[in-house]
């Protein structure tokens, strides 16, 4: 074991490899927030006048609050005034096609491994891709048309949308929420809007790709998904950011509503840049996700794949406000070198026969900290509400440490609420066992992590499981001998 | 809320101040971290779920005057089992040694006022552990008790003696007259091979409110062992807050069970610092409550030294509109290697106005560990009911019978027979079982 202690501090961490910069000159707003930057935003977009209003209403009542503390999470402050909240790669006119996209842009997706003309063609994937904070181009919008479904960006759906963005934006997170929740509401530049209509199946899943490339910029998106009766859609999001020494922030929003029998499945990869191995730079990740099972008979399943990010902050959660409605959690949270993530989910059960489900699990390497933070709430009317949280971590490295803080109120006699969790490392028989077999020590321990992973890794929709097994290996190669 | 704590303020302004070194500078840090914090209100994480400000704004009284208390009055709650037992009454926070009854001899046993123990023999002892719970709890209701510690009572178990008589202590508060907050404090001291019982029972006496805010610390040596056994047993004007903090200093095992069976508002604060490896520390904890009962337990094990074994099991069964919280918390420090830490929390809700608030959590610095925490909150199997009712059992003493058997996990752990009978007694009298 100390063999493989020391290959682990040996080998060097592997380079981030989504870490460049692509030079597209950018339109940006000067660093600094005021109420200014905020109509400057607003301008920027062309927005209607009561978008405005709510950015500054949300923006009036961010000034009112101070930035949480209680998070298991140490971190140099942010100067709020230093970033720069709007950024976004210049265009000339609108585009009308694909084809007319900025040809470095493109590369950039290519780069990601998302070519945009490509997965038109082959995949069956619909893709919204955002660079900085702004919406770059969309695909298969056509096709979806057809079914009623509206993938667009949020400034498109504020344009085009209004009835459905004034009746559904800040329903679940209301932009007085928290910090970070009233500081998206007030200077979100842009993101992805979906809705399903009723009875529609969407035939293909929906994905966002966000990217930070500007220096000192902040991204604020929001992402707004609403599920009519009867509707299902899975949705995928993924980010990376450039190698840069300065941290940077990220402060999106995710609402989801999903209305009578309807299903919606949110599936994340994580991936910002978590900072060099001394803890240089990296993204903040403080990101308020929530959705609400406002129907009979409707479902919400987050999964999660975090890898990346300097220090993560984040609780996708799931009110079973509907009943007979279920929420479902599946999480991996992976730290390494000296990150921190301190994420986990609430379960708030509201309506009758609720079901929620949560499975997180935490691997630390390195000097990182990685905490699992929970909240399951059966309220009094929810009359057999049932959870069952499990929370497993995996420590790889005697400087690194695994945290759990799940809290659980419950109100009702008929509720049954379950919680476990484990911590352990990885076993030197089950190290034997596999070298027994001809399994050299480095194959033995990645087979070992991607089996501890694997309950969560089986409900990412198959595209992404790839891409999250192969990060899973590149995060922790070189910790795990 | 500034009230209040003005109200207390005023009153320990009056108390005057004494005691000597480390027994001057605790009263005087207490005073002054109660000032700056005051009372806890739910803002503060630990108090989260119990509002101890409700029950603290009242007009309590401080009077020490115990002569109001004979013995008679303490033969009304003596525990079974007191005739082979040192029997140490404390009124309204003070150690009483005229209704005290100490039968050890004192080469096996030493009892002394903390304002002499931190003078002679035992100064090395009281100046390196009176006060070590501080910090852990960095609230206003320790400072609080700090502050009186000046009254406080010396302990101390000799050398290489196991203690034959269990010792008996009521915490008795007179609430006769005046509403009564009492401030009772102890440090307790078991050396080298030692072995000690511990039983606690609080008391109020008459129908007024009664608080009574109490710090035991423990410390335990090189191959000692020590039994602490909690009786909480009262009528809702009594509340309480006892934090009882451990330091096993060797390879040592204590065993710890906390009964709780009604009362007003019931905070447990229990510590175990496991200072050195190879130590065993076992907490269990019964809460079967109704009425309007609050019952918060707070445990913390903090793992300092490799191989130790740490064993935690607390059950609820909550009726009416009891509510109950439960913290667990264990640390294990990066130098912790090889340690084993178990955790559980279960409870059965039997109304729907009662709740319970429970959060497990676990801080794992070290990696070679194996470390687990469960908690369930749910209702009785209706299956094993059903089994039950299939074989002619009526509904009601089959639920009898599964409540009793859930309990009898934890009555099992106390290792005093008579206590055990009487505590099996009342929970089958409050489960309506019967054999």
């Amino acid at each position: 074991m100390s063999e493989m202690l020391t290959t682990l501090e040996q080998t060097a961490l592997s380079e981030y490899k989504y870490g460049w910069v692509t030079n597209i000159e950018a339109d940006e707003a000067p660093p600094g927030l005021s109420e200014d930057i905020v109509r400057f935003i607003s301008a920027k977009k062309n927005e209607p006048e009561w978008m405005l209003d709510w950015r500054l209403k949300a923006y009036r009542h961010w000034l009112k609050m101070s930035e949480p503390e209680w998070a298991n999470v140490k971190y140099p402050k942010v100067d709020y005034n230093a970033i720069k909240y709007y950024s976004a790669p210049k265009q000339k006119k609108t585009l009308n096609s694909l084809d007319e996209v900025d040809p470095e842009l493109r590369a950039t997706f290519e780069k990601l491994g998302i070519s945009l003309d490509e997965q038109k063609r082959l995949s069956n994937v619909a893709v919204d891709a955002v660079i900085d904070s702004v919406s770059i181009a969309t695909t298969f919008k056509k096709q979806l048309a057809e079914l009623g479904i509206i993938f667009c960006s949020m400034s498109e759906a504020i344009q085009e949308h209004p009835e459905l963005i004034k009746k559904w934006l800040g329903s679940v997170v209301p932009m007085t929420d928290n910090y970070f929740s009233a500081l998206n509401s007030a200077v979100f530049s842009d993101g992805s809007f979906c809705y399903i209509p009723k009875g529609v199946k969407s035939p293909m899943e929906l994905s966002t790709y966000f990217r930070i490339n500007a220096e000192n910029t902040g991204q604020f998106e929001r992402t707004l998904i609403v599920a009519e009766e009867g509707s299902y859609v899975s949705y995928l999001e993924g980010c990376t950011a450039p190698m840069r020494d300065e941290n940077q922030l990220h402060a999106a929003v995710v609402e989801i509503v999903a209305l009578d029998n309807a299903e919606v499945k949110y599936s994340t990869v994580q991936n910002w840049y978590p900072g060099d191995k001394d803890g240089k730079g990296g993204i903040y990740n403080f990101v308020t996700k929530r959705g609400i099972c406002a129907g009979v008979n409707s479902k919400i399943s987050w999964t999660q794949v975090e890898t990346g990010s300097a220090v993560t902050w984040k609780y996708p959660s799931v009110i079973l406000k509907g009943d007979n409605s279920q929420g479902e959690f599946y999480s991996v949270a992976v730290t390494n070198n000296h990150q921190q993530a301190d994420t986990g989910t609430k379960m708030m059960h509201i309506g009758k026969n609720t079901r929620s489900r949560i499975v997180s699990k935490g691997i630390s390497a390195g000097f990182s900290q990685n905490s699992y933070r929970g909240l399951v709430q059966v309220g009094k009317n929810a009359i057999n509400a049932r959870n069952f949280s499990q929370c497993d971590s995996l420590l790889l490295g005697d400087k690194c440490g695994a945290h759990t803080f799940p809290y659980i109120e419950v109100k009702n006699s008929t509720a049954q609420v379950e919680h476990e969790a484990t911590t352990s490392k990885i076993g030197e028989d089950q190290i034997f066992y596999c070298n027994q077999r001809g399994l050299d020590t480095e194959t033995a321990v990645a087979l070992i992590i991607n089996g501890f992973a694997k309950e969560v890794m089986n409900q990412l929709p198959m595209e992404f499981a790839v891409e999250a097994q192969k990060l899973l290996a590149i995060s922790l190669e070189g910790s795990v001998g | 809320m500034s009230e209040l704590k003005e109200l207390i303020q005023d009153k320990i302004s009056k108390e005057s101040f004494s005691g000597n070194g480390s027994l001057k500078a605790l009263s005087q840090k207490g005073l002054e971290l109660f000032n700056e914090q005051g009372i806890p209100t739910v803002k503060h994480e630990e108090w989260k779920y119990t509002r101890i400000s409700v029950v603290l704004n009242k007009d309590f009284s401080y009077a020490v005057d115990a002569t109001a208390v004979t013995a008679k009055d303490v033969d009304a709650f003596r525990l079974p089992g007191h005739e082979a037992a040192n029997e140490l009454v404390f009124v309204n926070g003070i150690y009483h040694a005229e209704l005290s009854n100490i039968r050890s001899s004192a080469d096996e046993l030493v009892i002394l006022p903390l304002s002499e123990a931190v003078k002679g023999e035992y100064k090395a002892i009281v100046d390196a552990n009176l006060g070590h719970s501080a910090g852990y709890h960095n609230d206003g209701v320790n400072a609080l008790n700090n502050a009186f510690a000046y009254q406080g009572l010396f302990i101390s178990v000799k050398k290489n003696k196991s203690v034959e008589h269990p010792l008996y202590c009521y915490y008795i508060n007179d609430a006769r007259t005046v509403n009564v907050l009492s401030q009772p404090r102890t440090l307790i001291h078991v050396a080298v091979n030692a072995e000690v019982k511990l039983v606690e029972e609080e008391v109020t006496i008459g129908t007024s409110d009664s608080f009574i805010n109490k710090v035991s610390e423990i410390v335990v040596e090189e191959n000692a062992q020590v039994h602490i056994y909690k009786i909480q047993n009262e009528d809702s004007h009594s509340s309480c807050v006892k934090t009882t903090h451990v330091r096993q200093l060797g390879v040592s095992k204590v065993n710890s069970v906390t009964i709780t069976l009604n009362g007003g508002t019931i905070r447990n604060n229990l510590n175990f610092i496991l200072e050195a490896p190879g130590c065993e520390s076992n907490m269990y904890g019964l809460y079967c409550v109704k009425g309007n009962t609050h019952i918060d337990n707070h445990t913390i094990v903090d793992n300092q030294q490799p191989h130790s074994l740490s064993n935690e099991l607390y059950k609820g069964i909550m009726d009416e509109n009891a509510t109950g919280v439960f913290n667990g918390k264990i640390f294990v420090r990066q130098d912790a290697q090889k340690t084993n830490a178990y955790q559980s929390n279960k409870n059965v809700l039997l109304s729907d106005t009662a709740s319970v608030n429970t959060k497990p959590q676990l801080e794992i610095f070290a990696d070679d560990v194996k470390c687990s925490h469960g908690c369930t909150i749910g209702r009785l199997d209706d299956e094993a009911l059903f089994y039950l009712q299939a074989r002619g059992i009526g509904e009601k003493a089959a639920k009898a019978l599964l409540l009793h058997a859930f309990a009898i996990e934890i009555l099992e752990k106390i290792e005093l027979e008579p206590i055990r009978q009487y505590v099996d007694q009342i929970i089958s009298e409050r489960l309506d079982f019967e054999i």
